[in-house]
């Protein structure tokens, strides 16, 4: 019955795609690929290894990583370097200081509270990568490494990884999961709140993965289908209103890279104050 | 329901095109992810994070030192300028006292100098008084003496020229014509 289903709806998108004008330009620009795409100027083709039997290419998405990941070195080694010469910071300083000293003062503090200081470097790190990979994404032919599942998925992982860390490093392993129970539960009960707990533990970086993703990839398709239709329709003259629209959602998503990357980290240090500190 | 979940399978599967479907897991970009994301907190935390975090921290404490410092610094001006204040009016209640004792000796000097000056003067006075008495006394006596001596003289001439009543006449009238001649 379920098979019967799958085929027919597959059959009906695959009959809609084949009728329709061929939307993969779009897929192309959002999904990620073995080339660098920067026509018309040049189209760069990445290397492909493998490693037992797992393809493990540069893609496109790993590219843009380590193109954020350089400037965010490059530009935090000269920011260290400024807070060395002079206690006073200013200009770029002082602008990059104000978003260190929010993840620590708004997003650490408030949600771990005491012992904050041994997650800040990752929150830190998060959010400021999040930040510039989501930034890149709005560069011409930039790609957004963050609207990829795969990569949000692995940031998640981490997150995942970091908060049962920090919560088996301060309650013990045996007092962690233990703490994962609420108090004064029925005997009866603990298998079935055992498993319900340990499923909340995997839904919280299933999240984050998903959030980040469904953020980053909805704004470039919507872009990318607001221009789309003056080829669709085939005429100039929804041109204005098309890139209008796409301007103004544009302007959005320069708030929606800083809210998701602000999200993502709020989120993770909420998670790691909660598995630190169980009481609560 | 059965929909969306046929949905999310044709998502999954890679029937759509040759590029693989949006929620295509790739372990290539997991494992790339994965390096990448390890190496920047790395090489953040070693380069970035600890140096900026603490001289964020150097300077909050500088700054909550400097302010304390400043605090104290008030307190201790507050607590010099009372001290002045207060040494101040004990100041000038001593110099009011000072001033007082010194009018009040002046009073007594002047009083003491007027007294002085009038039991002088009186002094003086009796002096010249009793200077005027004498010089007084003694014209009165040369008077009396030189009265005295004219009478005898006169009493003398009357007894001398008193002989006859014509020479005593004479004499008489000779004297009393002498006399207005002195």
């Amino acid at each position: 019955m379920l098979y019967s289903e799958t085929k027919i709806t597959s059959d009906t998108l695959t009959a809609v795609a084949e009728k329709s004008s061929d939307t993969g330009w779009i897929m192309h620009h959002i999904l990620d690929g073995n080339t660098l795409d920067f026509s018309p100027f040049a189209v760069i083709n990445l290397p492909h290894f493998e490693l037992f039997g797992i393809d493990i290419s540069i893609t496109r998405h790993v590219v843009f990583m380590w193109i954020a990941s350089i400037l965010l070195i490059a530009v935090f080694v000269l920011v260290s370097k400024r807070y060395k010469s002079s206690m006073v910071p200013k200009g770029f300083t002082n602008f990059l200081e104000i978003f260190i000293v929010f993840v620590r003062d708004e997003i650490a503090k408030p949600t771990i509270g005491k012992g904050y200081e041994k997650f800040l470097s990752y929150l830190l790190t998060i959010f400021f990568f999040i930040l510039t990979c989501n930034f890149i994404g709005l560069v011409p032919f930039g790609a957004t490494a963050t609207s990829n599942i795969s990569v949000t998925a692995t940031l998640a992982i981490i997150s995942f990884l970091v908060i049962q860390a920090g919560g088996i490093m301060k309650n013990g392993a045996f007092g962690y999961f233990k703490g994962l129970i609420p108090h004064g539960v029925p005997f009866w009960l603990l298998p079935i709140m055992f498993v319900v707990e340990l499923l909340g533990l995997f839904t919280k970086p299933f999240a984050l993965a998903i959030r980040l993703f469904a953020n980053m990839t909805a704004g470039h398709v919507v872009i990318l289908s607001l221009i789309g239709l003056i080829f669709i329709l085939n005429t100039i003259w929804v041109s204005p209103v098309s890139i209008l629209f796409a301007l103004f959602i544009y302007l959005l998503e320069i708030l929606v890279a800083l809210l998701q990357a602000y999200i993502f980290t709020m989120l993770s240090s909420l998670f790691i104050g909660m598995a630190v500190h169980q009481e609560h | 329901m059965a929909l969306i979940i046929n949905l999310i399978l044709l998502a999954f599967s890679e029937s759509g095109s040759h590029q693989g479907g949006i929620l295509d897991v790739n372990p290539g970009l997991i494992f790339w992810t994965a390096i990448t994301f390890l190496l920047l907190f790395l090489i953040l935390k070693k380069v970035a994070w600890k140096p900026i975090l603490k001289s964020l921290d150097d300077r909050e404490k500088f700054i909550s030192d400097s302010l304390e410092k400043a605090e104290n610094a008030r307190k201790e001006a507050e607590r010099l300028f009372e001290e002045n204040k207060a040494n101040l009016a004990k100041a000038e209640e001593e110099t009011q006292k000072i001033i007082l004792q010194g009018r009040e000796y002046a009073e007594k000097l002047k009083d003491q100098i007027i007294e002085e000056s009038k039991n002088e003067a009186k002094k003086i006075m009796d002096a010249a008084t009793s200077e005027i008495q004498r010089k007084n006394q003694e014209a009165m006596n040369t008077l009396k003496e030189q009265i005295v001596e004219i009478a005898v003289n006169a009493a003398e001439k009357i007894i001398r020229e008193n002989l006859d009543k014509e020479l005593q006449k004479k004499i008489v009238d000779k004297y009393i014509q002498e006399l207005p001649k002195n």
